[in-house]
């Protein structure tokens, strides 16, 4: 029945605006005004032009202003603070550009709207003209061109020696960490040893992997060099933790990096923002099927001596489960076993 | 000098002359007459518009009301829509891919090029037809069966494509990663080659008419900007598409033949895949070889429609026409060597990020002049609005606010933030998807007259430019807020995550936004097929322009011109020429005419001019002796 109602009334619609316009149109063959070179219309275009300028102007700024603290996400890294001061020095070098071209542009249509007694000036060229805007926005783009460049280069500087490595690995559809352990190096790995109980395909035969460790959630000390390693095992993702201003790719076949240091811990974040609930977070921004959308990990940054105490109480992937020494060779299964009997303790 | 050398009359074309009786099939399905081509590039990339549009309506539906149940649309989506009414997330990626590779390709690149290249490039430089007639109706058919093809992959069991417009392996390789790579993405690639094919042929077609087939005294600094806008078009499509072909084949290796081009290390569905030593990186350098390119493929013939339409409108010439072509040939160069910005990210070298960044924010440049000289163009014009002028000033912003976003993209240590962020949708929908759009519909408000001899109604077309004018604005700017708040791309839906639980009220707009501009579309339809048949009867020269079409008869007939093919004797741009009794005059016009308004250097050709003049009625008389 509303499926009925709603048709007859989208009919009588229809109906009138076909009216309205046959009408509109026999009354301008009367008029004769189909014959002018600019009827009315024109004046009211021109008119829309300077209202549009006006209003879309007030609501762009009037909703950035309004809605700041919301889409302005608080920085917590240190190479954030320098890409954020960037990102809004851009914007205000465009702001600016943005707001008188469009003025001269919704301005002109109205000033200079059609007029039978006028003439148009005939202004084909000003060389003048034309080198001044070539070389205005060339040294402009050069200051933020080099002021990023010189940005770029430091966060994608090699990682101190001292920074603290995280594995992440993605895959389809969610994150999974390693921590190197006590050694600070990470084991090797083989896509072809993975399995149900070794998803990171972790190559238990070489020492570096035997204290190697997982860990359900990101956790970093603040104020510390992180460099987080980054690999995928089938589709490409991409690693995104919004407040750290942090992306890389993961791609399967090529191990990738990103190093950042972490400037305000978990906690003092939620304090700043009188959000208990507050969690860092990584996201997945490069398109790798269906569950995309949901492929989250939390970031916990704590403070130097709480992840020192937390990184010493991890268990390895071996203590976890001790099937995955089984088969190795003599020596290194020795390492192996003093470790569990150690946990064991 | 170009105007002496094609002095040397040719009496080929004469036959042209005698009235062509065409059938049905020849004249409406396989033809080989340019204008006809043109028009079935327009309808069929109309069709595609709407598929395109209607797409972005369905995910948008899905972002902005989550909690909707879409049980209404069980009956077209069938299996889609799951048990709880809910649009199923591997079909939402398939609609955003489907939406993008339409839009980019079959839209913005067909119908848009292949549109206005095949129906203004003969009439606008003095041509009977295109150089060669029959590879061009091939171009179209190529498209067509491109088009079939895709349109088949839309109802396939699996489901169209589902890994991104941009098809980066190993998602689009691995069928166990997505349903859609399997069946949906073989017909994706066959469509492409097809598609591929197709542009090839009509960019060969193009440039050879344009550099062998003008008529005498269009000299290349002649040529409105349009046609200047169509060459490098065409120059950039022939260079770039077989990159993105020679990618396609090698997926096409990698997903069929067990090659490793782009697969390595990958364990998927509980197996380790054979695969080693291929790079999914490699496939990004290649993809984005032809994707960046595709850009100024999809914006350059309207930035040409548009300085067209400005100049015409304003009264004025445009301004800086030398300027104008140098900054497009700089576009058209940089254009090449832009591609890996897009790959910030991606894990390349960052060494190259570096690279790629000064070149990308080079190209910024050409782009900026051109805007301030549409600017110029206005200043002081006598502004006549057309729908088509409207249009093109529309173009114009979305251009400026587009571009400027562009150079916080190109900006490497900005990027990492904003890539593959909703930034990213506003930036490139603004200035690469809403302005060529508005230069293709100014085009066809523009030379409607020309293609049917009839006029659009203006009215409507005010109300439609305002609606959509207004409607893109309002989807796509607030997308720059939920970007800017850090918002991923290609997302089902932002509950997962703490940081995206929010503006679920501006996504909401931006989806009712994008419904109503959908819908003003409708305006342009019914406006477009009911001005075909009943609009009011066109005037030869309706704009009072001074291009070459506008001297051919109102519903030009096979060869265009009746008679002889008229020379050329000044710029396009004469508008509003001091001195001059009209504000316009057409190229046409012997400079010796007009000896009230020629500028000191033309009168110095007026000399030159009246002998090419005698010479050629030489010729003619000649000629008519031998008849």
């Amino acid at each position: 029945m509303y499926g009925f109602l709603i048709g007859v009334g989208v009919l009588l619609v229809l109906s009138i605006v076909w009216m309205v316009y046959r009408i509109q149109t026999l009354v301008s063959v009367v008029k004769g005004s189909d014959k002018k070179i600019a009827s009315g219309s024109n004046k009211v275009n021109a008119i829309l032009f300077v209202l549009f300028l006006l209003a879309s102007g007030a609501l762009m700024f009037w909703y950035s202003i309004k809605e700041f603290d919301n889409y302005q996400l608080p920085i917590a890294s240190e190479h954030g603070v320098v890409t954020d001061s960037l990102f809004w020095i851009t914007m205000a070098v465009t702001g600016v550009v943005f707001l008188i071209t469009h003025v001269l542009l919704f301005v002109f249509p109205y000033k200079y709207q059609y007029k039978e007694d006028r003439k148009a000036t005939f202004y084909p060229d000003n060389n003048k003209l034309e080198v001044v805007w070539t070389a205005v926005p060339a040294v402009v783009l050069a200051g933020l061109v080099i002021s990023g460049w010189m940005a770029w280069s430091d966060i994608t500087a090699p990682a101190p020696e001292n920074a603290h490595v995280v594995e992440i690995m993605g895959y389809q559809f969610a994150w999974e960490i390693r921590y190197p352990g006590k050694d600070n190096v990470l084991g090797d790995y083989d896509y072809r040893l993975i399995t149900a109980s070794n998803s990171h395909g972790v190559d238990f035969t070489d020492k570096n992997a035997l204290d190697d460790f997982p860990s359900p959630r990101v956790v970093i000390p603040k104020g510390e060099p992180v460099l987080f390693k980054i690999r995928a095992r089938d589709v490409l993702h991409s690693v995104f933790a919004p407040h750290m201003r942090l992306k890389m790719d993961a791609v399967p076949g090529m191990p990738t990096r990103f190093w950042f240091v972490p400037t305000k811990t978990t906690e003092e974040m939620r304090a700043e923002l009188n959000d208990p609930e507050f969690e860092y977070e990584i996201a997945c921004t490069e398109i790798c099927g269906r569950g995309h959308f949901g492929m989250k990990k939390v970031i916990e940054v704590v403070e130097p001596e709480a992840y020192q105490k937390w990184y010493a109480e991890q268990k390895t992937f071996i203590q976890q489960n001790p099937a995955l020494a089984e088969g190795l060779s003599a020596d290194v299964k020795e390492l192996a076993e003093i470790q569990l009997r150690e946990s064991k303790k | 000098m170009a105007t002496a050398s094609a002095a040397h009359h040719d009496t080929a074309h004469d036959h042209h002359d005698h009235e062509h009786h065409d059938n049905f099939i020849t004249k409406y399905i396989f033809s080989q007459d340019h204008k006809m081509i043109g028009k079935q590039f327009l309808v069929t990339g109309i069709f595609w518009a709407l598929i395109g549009g209607f797409l972005s309506v369905l995910f948008r539906l899905q972002l902005g009301f989550p909690d909707l149940s879409l049980e209404f649309l069980r009956p077209l989506l069938g299996g889609w829509i799951d048990e709880t009414g809910k649009l199923d997330p591997t079909f939402y990626l398939a609609l955003v891919t489907m939406h993008g590779t339409i839009m980019v390709f079959f839209v913005l690149t067909a119908g848009l090029s292949g549109t206005f290249s095949n129906f203004l490039i003969p009439l606008q430089i003095g041509a009977r037809d295109m150089a060669s007639g029959f590879m061009n109706m091939l171009s179209y058919w190529f498209f067509f069966i491109s088009g079939v093809i895709m349109f088949i992959s839309l109802f396939i069991k699996t489901g169209p494509a589902g890994g991104g417009w941009v098809i980066y392996p190993p998602l689009s390789a691995l069928e166990q990663a997505i349903p859609g790579s399997g069946l949906g993405m073989t017909l994706w690639l066959v469509a492409m080659v097809f598609f591929i094919a197709s542009s090839l042929m009509g960019g060969i077609n193009y440039i050879t008419t344009i550099i062998n087939l003008r008529t005498k005294g269009m000299s290349f600094s002649r040529l409105p900007l349009t046609i200047w806008a169509f060459f490098l078009t065409a120059v950039i499509g022939l260079l770039s598409f077989p990159v993105l072909f020679g990618a396609a084949l090698l997926l096409v290796f990698d997903r069929s033949f067990g090659t490793s081009f782009y697969l390595s290390d990958i364990y998927i569905a509980g197996e380790a895949l054979p695969n080693t030593g291929g790079s999914p990186v490699l496939f990004q350098h290649l993809f984005w070889f032809l994707g960046h390119p595709e850009v100024y493929i999809v914006l350059l013939p309207a930035l040409g429609i548009t300085s067209e339409v400005i100049a015409t409108n304003s009264r004025k010439p445009i301004f800086g026409y030398k300027a104008m072509i140098i900054s497009m040939l700089g576009i058209t160069i940089l254009s090449f060597i832009v591609w890996a910005h897009h790959m910030f990210v991606s894990g390349m070298n960052p060494f190259l990020g570096s690279i790629f960044m000064f070149l990308t924010l080079i190209i910024a440049v050409p782009s900026a002049v051109k805007v301030f000289n549409y600017l110029t163009t206005l200043w002081r014009g006598n502004l006549v609005f057309t729908p088509a002028m409207l249009f093109s000033i529309g173009l114009v912003s979305f251009f400026i606010s587009g571009g400027l976003t562009g150079i916080f993209l190109g900006n490497s240590a900005i990027d990492i933030q904003l890539h593959d962020t909703y930034f990213v949708v506003a930036h490139f929908h603004l200035v690469m998807g809403s302005a060529s759009f508005f230069g293709m519909v100014a085009g066809v408000y523009h030379w409607f007259p020309k293609m049917f001899g009839r006029m659009m109604d203006a009215k409507l077309g005010y109300v439609h430019f305002w609606l959509t004018f207004i409607g893109v604005y309002l989807v796509f700017f607030p997308m720059h807020y939920i970007g800017i708040a850090g918002f991923p791309r290609r997302y089902y839906n932002w509950t997962n995550f703490a940081f995206t639980d929010m503006y679920t009220d501006l996504n909401m707009f931006v989806s009712a936004a994008a419904i109503i501009t959908f819908a003003s579309q409708f305006i342009f339809l019914f406006n477009f097929f009911y001005s075909m048949f009943r609009g009011r009867k066109a005037t030869q020269n309706p704009w009072r322009s001074n291009t070459l079409e506008w001297t051919t008869p109102v519903e030009p007939g096979h060869g265009n011109w009746p008679g002889e093919i008229p020379t050329v004797y000044r710029w396009p741009y004469d508008y509003s020429k001091p001195g001059a009794a009209d504000d316009f005059i057409p190229q046409t016009v012997p400079l010796s005419q007009t000896p009230e308004s020629n500028l000191p250097h033309e009168q110095e050709m007026v000399k030159l001019e009246l002998e090419i003049m005698k010479e050629e009625a030489e010729v003619l008389v000649a000629n008519e002796s031998k008849h």
